[in-house]
């Protein structure tokens, strides 16, 4: 941990996202459209854990995430921790959760799903399992895995 | 129960019960004795892809019962054309009628149309997705010939991959204890998201010979030429699994054998005059299971 803090000064404010599935890290930054954002933001890869071999980590300043980026974050890592910072201090913190239907944030992979050619319908899929992480979309059916998602 | 839009709508009992009041049926659906149990009822038949089977049949059936039919056959006639959505019309449908029927040619309209719909939707078919009455309609037939619906040994035979009739039909025998036979060359084989939900006993086979005499039930499915890069191919895994009179000499007396239809030659028409030949029953059958389950949403029963 002191080694952590030593690359990276804690940071007053924010949110930091804690045991991000390794490698997974930056394709949080980018699901969250937190590159693009004016916060200053650390992104930590491969870091050391006791938990998981390897870990990512965010530090987002002056930003709390609100409940539909901690759903796509589940998607992402089901595993982060999220914590919230106010004043130096952890205020909260959130073992996320896999939602059990999941609305908007995820494409369907069947071009011929009905979703997928009409204006004005969202995407919606059911949680079918979470330890090897699979989804249904709640109209044509189709199933993907964790490594097929497609966010939004 | 309000939409059918699978057959997982619909749980054993209630299938049970639609199979029953079919069977009732029969001679109203023959046309030997009349019904006004739809009096003044309104059935739409929202057809945005052509299928003649499928609606002149829910038609048939809600005529017989003294209802009415309004409808399309074909979206060039409508407003979709202009860009209406398909929420927006079944919106206004539902508003002239009081159960509609949709057959559309993307997976999962039928869903769409529940989630706007405020009178029963009937899924007549969507892209590759759902049939739910064409399933119904096998179970009953394969229940009137052979007279029980549990226990079964079924063969299915031909393009398992793609037909969507043979998933559903697999599924939902897997409900009522069947052991299930796959036939078919490899690369028409049935899809493993389909075994894998399966929980009786099913095996694979690329012939039919080995196991015929075992079966109750022989279910037939057209082998499309499409599917073949090679025109050679195709006649020859025709050709292989082609059935015969002749071949049926192996089967038990009262096995039956079924065809979602319209056949092209994969059973040879030696076979139809035999006591195994019931697809020609089974597409009659249409209607009586059609009338049950417009009686149970719009009659309310």
């Amino acid at each position: 941990m002191s080694d952590n803090l030593l690359r990276v000064q804690p940071i007053r404010n924010g949110t930091v996202i804690d045991h991000i599935k390794a490698g997974r890290g930056k394709k949080v930054l980018d699901i969250l459209s937190l590159s693009g954002s004016e916060t200053t933001i650390s992104l930590l890869i491969n870091v050391q854990s006791k938990i998981q071999k390897r870990k990512d980590i965010i530090k987002i300043e002056d930003r709390e995430l609100n409940e539909v980026e901690i759903e796509k974050l589940a998607l992402l890592s089901p595993d982060a921790i999220v914590n919230i910072i106010r004043n130096y201090a952890v205020a909260e913190k959130k073992k996320i959760e896999i939602p059990t239907f999941i609305s908007e944030l995820v494409h369907c992979p069947n071009e011929n799903c009905i979703c997928n050619n009409e204006r004005g319908v969202s995407t919606n899929f059911k949680l079918l399992s979470e330890v090897n992480l699979q989804i249904q979309c709640t109209y044509c059916g189709r199933k993907i895995e964790e490594e097929n998602i497609d966010f939004i | 129960m309000k939409h059918v839009v699978s057959i997982e709508d619909l749980d054993n009992k209630r299938i049970m019960s639609l199979l029953k009041r079919a069977s009732e049926l029969l001679p109203v659906a023959e046309g030997k004795k009349k019904s006004d149990k739809l009096k003044g009822k309104i059935l739409s038949t929202c057809f945005f892809e052509p299928s003649t089977r499928t609606r002149l049949s829910f038609e048939s059936a809600m005529q017989r019962l003294g209802g009415s039919c309004i409808g399309f056959a074909d979206p060039s006639a409508t407003s979709h054309l202009k860009g209406e959505t398909l929420s927006d019309t079944i919106r206004m449908v539902a508003g002239y009628s009081d159960a509609v029927v949709l057959r559309h040619p993307r997976e999962g309209a039928a869903k769409l149309a529940s989630e706007v719909s405020d009178v029963p939707i009937i899924n007549g078919g969507d892209g590759a997705g759902h049939h739910p009455t064409q399933t119904l309609l096998d179970l009953f037939t394969i229940k009137e010939e052979i007279g029980k619906l549990e226990n079964l040994k079924v063969g299915m035979l031909g393009d398992l991959r793609y037909g969507r009739t043979v998933h559903s039909l697999s599924q939902a025998l897997d409900r009522f204890n069947t052991k299930l036979y796959f036939i078919s060359p490899k690369s028409l084989a049935m899809p493993e998201y389909v075994t894998d939900d399966l929980t009786n006993e099913w095996s694979t086979h690329q012939n039919l010979d080995s196991i015929l005499g075992e079966l109750d039930v022989l279910y037939v499915t057209r082998i499309q030429k499409e599917r073949f890069p090679d025109v050679e191919d195709y006649k020859r895994v025709a050709g292989a699994y082609r059935i015969n009179s002749e071949l049926l000499n192996g089967a038990k007396p009262q096995m039956r054998i079924l065809h979602p239809l319209p056949r092209v030659d994969e059973i040879s028409t030696d076979v139809d005059n035999t006591k195994h030949a019931a697809y020609f029953r089974q597409a009659f059958n249409g209607i009586p299971v059609r009338m049950a389950l417009l009686e149970q949403l719009i009659g309310g029963e």
